[in-house]
């Protein structure tokens, strides 16, 4: 990494780790077989492949056969709810209901919204609060005789903030007990694995979804957790590969990868926790305190280690962004411009934010290269670029404001 | 979605950004919901546009059109200075990413109500 920029968006990826890349690199040239092949070339790429089936079951606390390496996040999402319904289609006729949070990644949300348009599923959103979390009760209002799945996602990649996924899981499990058709429960995890309890068990989920490039590994590989005995029927056509659950030859480089970002991360979790969540503090005392106009998205406690949201009056969140960085300084906003669409993050409307304020927001994540001294110098040029854009759009908003009385 | 370098040029220094006091003519638009407000001044001279200043509330490309559109008008005549477009803004900027396209539109709306605003004021 250029070491005079500011990286602060580890929440769109993190650098490949030193060490995962050398695990990864014999992987490409020297020992390039088909993990499916029965030959050596092929059989010493599944030894490795299988090696790194052996650690993400351990670091989720399930068994190996349970794991299914895809491409990331998006297609494991795609999965584990197309490949659901798909299962469900087989046996059943009655069109069933699926409950997701109103703050989904786009790669749920859309995916439902679709099913939900072509007339294949019904579909409840969870409202989201100011806090930024769900609420238990209204879960339990939500379900439905022919409620089939539930989606959560465990972290927002938003704002960070955490739902209570274990105790979600612990409701369907008690509800489970009095159906005959048992409701499934799905959590998009990629934002939560760094640095919240991925033990399936305790979760108390069905299906978990994660990808490899937001711990360190490279990007385009993931997993879908599947709990055995899970009816989901696969999505994609092919090879018999990962269990007839997702066909195609396997990226034996990336799965490898991620092992290997996996282990780093297993070894030294609790410390890098620690120090991250001490830095996003220090960052959110430090612009709370210094800068005005301000508001902290989410709740301040129920938050991932890595992620602030913020925003800030007049400005818009894709100047201040390309302003930022001008300076050397890379941040993300949920500002519709940055999205190439014109309305601003569905996220930060879902707990309540007016149109300007989430188009005034800026998303800063940080990970274990993080220093103090780059937040310091963060928070001084964004003073400094806010005094800029905030000249520029003057008193314009409180005008717009008082001619609408 | 990538900016040419003009439109960075204005946003990152835009040109006649301020306010003018006792304007001869005031122009708002846009609104927050789509994120961008913006607001032109002009002074005026014997049919000339003497002065001409904004302010905004928007993403880059807002900040670089109303910038490039205070350009575009300045010491121009009242009737040539109408005649601006959308197109034409876009075109100073070496062009604008097409989501973006609305933005050079709000800036010669912004344009046209402060014009009006002098005509009105003069009548």
């Amino acid at each position: 990494m250029d070491t005079k920029k500011i990286y602060l968006d580890y929440a769109a990826t993190t650098p490949v780790d030193a060490e995962v890349l050398k695990t990864m690199l014999p992987y490409f040239s020297e020992e390039f077989g088909n993990a499916s092949s029965l030959h050596s070339f092929g059989r010493n790429v599944m030894d490795a492949v299988n090696d790194a089936r052996k650690k993400s079951a351990h670091f989720l606390k399930c068994l190996e056969e349970e794991i299914v390496f895809t491409s990331g996040s998006t297609e494991s999402n795609n999965l584990a709810i197309k490949g659901v319904l798909r299962a469900y289609e087989k046996n059943n006729t009655e069109i069933p209901h699926v409950i997701i949070t109103m703050f989904e990644h786009n790669c749920v949300l859309k995916t439902c919204q679709r099913l939900e348009k072509e007339g294949k599923i019904e579909l409840t959103f969870l409202p989201v609060y100011a806090d930024g979390i769900i609420k238990i009760v209204d879960l339990e209002k939500a379900l439905k005789k022919n409620t089939l799945l539930v989606s959560a996602m465990y972290v927002n990649n938003e704002i960070g903030t955490v739902q209570p996924i274990a105790q979600i899981g612990k409701i369907l499990a008690k509800v489970n007990t009095k159906r005959e058709k048992k409701i499934l429960f799905h959590t998009d995890a990629t934002q939560a694995v760094a640095y919240f309890d991925t033990n399936v068990k305790k979760l108390g989920v069905d299906l978990l979804s994660m990808s490899a490039h937001k711990i360190y590994g490279p990007k385009g590989v993931g997993i879908l957790y599947v709990k055995k005995g899970t009816l989901i029927t696969r999505i994609q056509d092919g090879g018999a590969q990962e269990f007839a659950m997702r066909s195609g030859t396997l990226n034996s480089t990336g799965i490898i990868g991620l092992g290997k970002a996996i282990e780093l991360l297993e070894n030294n979790k609790q410390k890098e926790i620690k120090k991250i969540q001490d830095l996003r503090d220090y960052l959110i005392n430090k612009v709370l305190k210094e800068i005005s106009g301000v508001r902290l998205n989410g709740s301040r406690k129920k938050r991932s280690p890595s992620i602030a949201n913020f925003s800030f009056s007049n400005v818009e969140g894709e100047s201040l962004l390309l302003y930022l960085d001008a300076n050397g300084v890379a941040c993300s906003t949920g500002s519709a411009c940055s999205s190439g669409s014109l309305n601003p993050s569905h996220v930060l409307l879902a707990i309540g934010l007016k149109p300007e304020q989430a188009h005034g927001s800026l998303r800063v994540s940080l990970g274990k290269y993080t220093t103090k001294k780059e937040l310091i110098d963060f928070v001084s040029k964004l003073k400094k670029v806010l005094e800029k854009l905030r000249k520029v759009s003057g008193e314009l908003l409180k005008e717009y404001y008082a001619k609408k009385k | 979605m990538n900016y040419s370098k003009e439109v960075i040029a204005h946003f990152t220094a835009p040109h006649n950004q301020g306010v003018i006091k006792n304007p001869d003519g005031m122009g708002m638009v846009g609104n927050p919901t789509c994120g961008d407000l913006m607001k032109i001044y002009i002074k005026v001279k014997k049919n000339i546009i003497s002065d001409i200043k904004f302010e905004t509330l928007g993403c880059a490309s807002a900040i670089a059109t109303s910038s490039m559109i205070t350009d575009l008008a300045k010491n121009k005549t009242i009737e040539a200075a109408s005649k601006i477009t959308r197109d034409d803004v876009a075109e100073a900027l070496s062009g604008l990413p097409l989501i973006k396209m609305h933005c050079s539109n709000l800036a010669s709306e912004a344009l046209t109500a402060a014009i009006e605003d002098y005509k009105n004021k003069i009548k």
